[in-house]
């Protein structure tokens, strides 16, 4: 049968504790996220927050197969981190992921929120400050910030996937039977930490790499204005009336 | 419309058709297995696992339509209408309370 491969977290392989744990982690990040979506989004950024969303949905459907006999995606998040700021890309990647678990099978319900903190969360907040820290004090056109960028894709994805190998590895400790038979996830950390973290280092973190820097340059080139934390011409006029006033 | 705004959603249509290539990638990822793939590799299910990974039948498993035979094409279609519907879903609520609460 010739199907999309399941490429979440799916139901079943996170027990109770490490689920509900991430969900009590998730409401109130979302709930924050929210919040400063509602306060501070500009309603020029509304059709590009609306592409993120619909972007990272259809990235992460393109499953690509590295050496190895494995297969596995980029996320976008990094990009919708670095350009929309890493809270509105929280909401964006997350009502992707919610979308693909409900409707698509493509990770488990108990693990929405799992797999928003890791995608959601994780990468779009180690993106962007990877990003500032790299292109501190650069101009906004400078090609320094295209490298930054790219390196701020593949570490998020790296350390997205540290995250996701974490959670499968803890299971076995977490949840067995008397026997010591695991109910959950088989496998334990020295086996799941770096299986996630080397596909993801040789392969998909190169792929979310170049996908950063390829949008980041393409709006480095067009509209820097539309960055995250940049302000627009008319701002900055309006700052320079202020103080001048 | 902004002309950069345009350029990505002719990115994204392009995106939407080719998505099917990520049916190409055949193989396994890491900690994503069904349950008879599991048993394969380890001879049993974990409990745990097999009760949980029954919870939720999604509409559309895989994206793929249930039932629909196994053909590339038919797989291939299905792939992309479910690539729409994501957009579709996605941009739309998103542009839809994004304009709600958006200030100027």
């Amino acid at each position: 049968m010739i199907r999309g491969e399941i490429m979440h977290i799916p139901d079943g392989y996170l027990g109770p504790y490490t689920y509900i744990a991430l969900w009590i982690i998730m409401i109130p990040i979302w709930y924050y996220a929210g919040r400063k979506l509602s306060t501070e989004l500009r309603s020029r950024q509304v059709p590009l927050l609306a592409l993120a969303a619909a972007f990272s949905f259809v990235i992460m459907m393109f499953n690509v197969p590295i050496p190895g006999g494995s297969t596995g995606h980029a996320v976008g998040a990094a990009i919708i981190g670095i350009v929309l700021g890493p809270w509105a890309a929280v909401i964006a990647i997350s009502v992707a992921l919610v979308l693909q678990a409900l409707m698509f099978g493509d990770g488990g319900i108990t693990a929405i929120a799992a797999n928003c903190f890791n995608m959601a969360v994780v990468m779009p907040f180690v993106a962007y400050y990877v990003y500032k820290l790299i292109s501190a004090g650069t101009e906004v056109a400078s090609s320094r910030r295209v490298i930054a960028a790219a390196i701020a894709g593949y570490i998020s994805l790296v350390i997205a996937s540290a995250f996701t190998g974490f959670e499968f590895g803890i299971q076995p400790i977490l949840h067995h039977t008397a026997e010591g038979v695991p109910l959950y996830m088989p496998y334990p950390l020295s086996v799941t930490v770096p299986a996630m973290v080397l596909e993801h280092a040789f392969g998909f973190g190169i792929l979310e790499a170049l996908i950063t820097a390829l949008i980041f340059a393409y709006i480095q080139r067009t509209d820097t204005t539309l960055l995250y934390g940049e302000k627009s011409a008319t701002q900055k006029m309006k700052k320079k009336n202020t103080s001048t006033a | 419309m902004d002309k950069i705004i345009k350029n990505f959603a002719i990115g994204l249509v392009a995106l939407i058709i080719l998505a099917p290539l990520g049916l190409l990638a055949v193989g396994e990822t890491f900690g994503e297995w069904g349950p008879e793939e599991v048993k394969e590799k380890l001879g049993f299910v974990p409990p745990g696992l097999e009760q949980l990974s029954s919870l939720w039948n999604a509409p559309m498993p895989d994206y793929a339509l249930p039932g629909q035979g196994e053909s590339m094409s038919v797989a291939a279609m299905s792939y992309i209408l479910s690539a729409v519907i994501g957009v579709i879903i996605c941009g739309g609520l998103l542009y839809f309370v994004g304009k709600k609460v958006a200030k100027d």
